[in-house]
């Protein structure tokens, strides 16, 4: 396949034409904040809406995930509109997220913490109203322990268990506010199909999928590495 | 072989003649408007009542139970023609009209003028619909059949010049035909206002060789019944337009894809595609040609998002009904992942009557940029509700003042919602605007699929913007951040200014997530979302500060802001009628009889308020609820 030049924030980059704008960011240790993207996904989820640059050319900020690099390409992901965007997506989440670091077992490793510091804003958005669903903490599993408000929708879980286990033992349920990652019939998670792979755990970039051990994520993966391959398990 | 022109022919005349047998055979034909809206005010009882008494009268005429007239405020309607009197349309029917129209019109000769409507067609003896002030606004494209033929006899379409634009079609190259409805300038009526033409052709030269044509009937919006109305009156007009799109892109399935809440446009719809199939106009070569396309039917189960185009396939396909990142556009990559044209019910109705009558003559209606005619859903507080079809650029003044007939109760307009919930409210300021796709996008609303919602003094702006977020927020799917959690964290904000409960802050966080939904979401539904409470804030600002700033509702709507007040004066004291009605016993008379509101025990449900004798007026609500004099026992 073709390669081509683009830049992103100054920097000239080359990757394959027609890859996806979000990874070659990340490949070239340009942070750009992300919670729903996936290496393998057949398209973009684009759900957490935080992945938000400006290119030139284009009179409003998109995503980076649905972004597919061209020749040419000037990338910014440093501009005030596509900041403001990204920041104001994530107060959203934090309103409604339980918000408790201290007794987190993902405390340090979480990917919330690390978007915080990247756009500059408090992990307490100060103008919304606080929105907790109030969900009762599934701490049925054998290896690791679910607790749906902490929980960002980002789906990397359900993904991940359906492409190991072919079907799945997570699923999306319910529509608007009241969406949540459940399971069939929403049984106990202790009672699935699961094979105790716990790569969603693996994945997950908050608090909600954590190890019955306290260990959020496995120890090659986790939010520490910013520059790349933020959330992919290892194969 | 017969060419299609004969074949077609052939059913055209065996079509007329059948028409020609039910209206010229010198018995009177009885028309009963019985789509869901002549359903709803009892057009089922009319209906029985008529034929029982035909039987018991011994006459034996005709009665056809036909679609929606348009003139929904005066359901149910029934239309007599009788040799030697024009066809004449009755209002307010119920069965003891019914019952009189049998025996002194029917079998009489008195056409009972007090209940008339209005003639169908001029004449020197009853003044027509022709006459209406609306009539001269009305420009029936879409709605050219509804209410005039038997939506469930194809027939009668064929008799009214149906389907010969799919024979003249077929003799079309199909890049001619994509050439035709380009010059038109017709655009898409779902909302958007993408030019169709254009559309066909992305799919036409979209790679692959299966395609599918979906109609979308996935109208969801509070207010809005246009699609219902065409597919329950005139289905076989959106299935005509469909084969035509269907031929000319080389598409061999179609669906039509209608919520599950409409049974009889199901049921319609049904019917139609089956006797379209039974005419060899559906189904392997159409018309002996060697083209072939089935169309068949999905039921949505009443999901909003799921107008959403990408929506729509998902769950076309057995997925929820969750919208994906565009582009691929679905005319690239729709139904399983093939390209795909989705047109709104309106825009596959005019399609066949761009082909009839060329594309010059479409183009030659409407505004510059904007072409043909606006079906819309009249709503609200206006008198004469109902479905109107004006061409394009009428005023909002004139499609609220003299087709819908003005406010009634003498009240003042205040503002009208279009576009359901991915709408605006415009004001009074607004009323000369063109009805166009970008007059009002400019104004802040949005053409929409056609709802329009009349809104008057008794409306409050803020609880109007606060129902319609509500909707959005529940029928949010939930899958992107700005929708799901954005417009919840707005009603919060709207819930708490309707109770009195507002800060100065909140108006501006009220607007600062606005346009970060309007700017972050990932579908349309998203998008459109804030416009309710954008445009309300744009135009009546003053009202979202009454209730913050004064603990005030000009509209005197919102509970927690207002009190009932009896006034002394206009009570009657010997009357009891409101004490009567008090659910929860909260008035009591004080010592000089005059009845008295106990303010801690009154749950404001205005039962009061209407049961006070129109003499007296005595109850008065008023807002804010610390302005009502303190009661002594």
């Amino acid at each position: 396949m073709k390669t081509i030049h683009l830049t992103i924030d100054g920097k000239k980059v080359t990757a394959r034409e027609g890859e996806n704008l979000l990874w070659t960011a990340l490949d070239n240790g340009i942070y750009v904040p992300n919670l729903c993207a996936m290496r393998d996904d057949p398209e973009p989820m684009a759900a957490c809406r935080l992945c938000f640059v400006e290119v030139a050319g284009r009179d409003r900020p998109v995503t980076a995930c649905t972004e597919s690099v061209v020749e040419g390409m000037e990338v910014n992901t440093r501009g005030q509109a596509a900041l403001k965007l990204a920041r104001q997506g994530f107060e959203l989440l934090m309103a409604s997220h339980a918000l408790d670091c201290a007794h987190c077992a993902s405390n340090g490793s979480c990917e919330l913490q690390q978007i915080a510091r990247h756009l500059r804003v408090s992990l307490k958005p100060r103008r919304l109203r606080r929105m907790e669903r109030g969900l009762p903490v599934d701490d049925s599993h054998s290896q690791f322990i679910y607790d749906p408000n902490k929980c960002v929708l980002c789906g990397r879980c359900v993904r991940v268990c359906r492409e190991h286990l072919g079907s799945g033992v997570f699923g999306f349920a319910h529509r608007g506010f009241q969406r949540r990652v459940t399971t069939f019939a929403d049984l106990p998670m202790g009672t699935t199909e699961c094979d105790q792979c716990v790569r969603c755990v693996d994945v997950c970039p908050t608090g909600a999928l954590v190890r019955r051990n306290g260990q959020p994520h496995s120890p090659a993966t986790g939010a520490s590495q910013s520059s790349s391959k933020t959330e992919q398990a290892p194969p | 072989m017969t060419s299609p022109a004969s074949l077609f022919q052939e059913m055209q005349e065996r079509a007329e003649s059948r028409w020609r047998e039910l209206f010229d055979s010198g018995k009177p034909v009885i028309l009963v408007g019985a789509a869901t809206c002549g359903r709803a005010a009892g057009a089922l009882e009319v209906l029985e009542t008529l034929r029982t008494e035909m039987s018991r009268q011994g006459i034996d005429c005709p009665v056809v139970e036909v679609g929606c007239l348009g003139h929904c405020y005066a359901e149910p309607l029934v239309v007599i023609s009788k040799p030697g009197y024009p066809a004449i349309c009755y209002g307010y029917v119920n069965p003891v009209i019914a019952e009189r129209l049998v025996k002194e019109f029917v079998l009489g000769e008195n056409p009972c003028l007090e209940f008339v409507l209005g003639a169908m067609e001029p004449n020197d003896m009853i003044p027509s619909f022709g006459d209406f002030p609306r009539a001269s606004y009305e420009k029936k494209i879409v709605l050219r059949n509804c209410g005039l033929i038997d939506p469930t006899d194809i027939d009668h379409y064929i008799a009214s010049g149906g389907y010969s634009a799919l024979a003249r079609v077929l003799r079309m190259a199909p890049e001619e035909i994509i050439a035709e409805v380009k010059a038109s300038g017709l655009r898409g009526r779902g909302g958007a206002g993408f030019p169709t033409g254009e559309k066909w052709e992305i799919c036409r030269r979209a790679p692959g060789r299966s395609r599918y044509v979906i109609c979308n009937a996935d109208e969801g919006d509070p207010g809005a019944f246009m699609d219902r109305a065409i597919l329950e009156s005139d289905p076989h007009s959106a299935i005509e337009g469909m084969i035509i799109a269907a031929y000319s892109m080389g598409a061999r399935h179609g669906y039509v894809y209608v919520r599950a809440e409409y049974p009889l446009a199901v049921e319609h719809v049904r019917i139609a595609v089956r006797q379209a199939r039974k005419y060899g106009l559906l189904g392997r070569h159409i018309l002996g040609t060697d083209f072939s396309f089935d169309i068949r039917l999905f039921q949505g189960s009443g999901a909003f998002v799921c107008g959403e185009e990408t929506a729509l396939i998902a769950s076309l396909e057995g997925r929820a009904g969750m919208p994906r990142h565009r582009p691929p556009y679905p005319a690239i990559h729709g139904l399983f992942g093939k390209p795909t044209v989705i047109n709104n019910v309106k825009t596959l109705a005019t399609v066949p009557r761009i082909i009839e009558n060329g594309a010059a003559w479409f183009a030659g209606i409407g505004t510059e940029r904007s072409k043909g005619t606006a079906v819309f859903a009249l709503a609200g507080k206006v008198v004469s509700t109902g479905l109107v079809e004006v061409p394009m650029g009428t005023t909002l003044r004139e499609v609220i003042f003299d087709v819908g007939s003005g406010i009634p109760g003498g009240k003042h307009f205040k503002a009208v919602q279009i576009g359901g919930p991915s709408g605006g409210c415009l004001p009074e300021a607004a009323l000369d605007l063109p009805i166009d796709f970008d007059s009002l996008t400019e104004a802040g609303a949005m053409m929409g699929s056609g709802g329009m919602v009349v809104l008057d003094e008794d409306d409050c702006m803020v609880e109007i913007a606060r129902y319609f977020l509500e909707f959005t927020q529940r029928e949010s799917c939930g899958k992107c951040t700005f929708c799901r959690l954005g417009t919840r964290q707005m009603l919060a904000i709207l819930d708490d200014i309707t109770k009195g409960k507002g800060t100065e802050q909140d108006i501006q966080t009220l607007r600062d997530l606005a346009e970060a939904v309007r700017a972050g979401s990932l579908c349309a539904l998203g998008r459109t979302a804030p416009n309710p409470v954008l445009t309300t804030l744009r135009y009546f600002e003053d009202e979202y500060r009454a209730h913050i700033e004064e603990g005030r509702c000009p509209a005197l709507m919102c509970r927690d802001l207002i009190a009932y007040y009896i006034l002394p004066d206009r009570c009657e004291r010997s009357c009891d009628a409101c004490v009567g009605t008090c659910t929860v016993e909260a008035i009591f008379s004080n010592r000089q009889r005059i009845k008295v509101i106990d303010q801690e025990k009154c749950v404001k449900c205005d039962t009061c308020r209407t049961a006070c004798p129109p003499q007296y007026d005595a109850i008065v609500r008023i807002s804010p609820p610390s302005q009502v004099p303190a009661a002594k026992k």
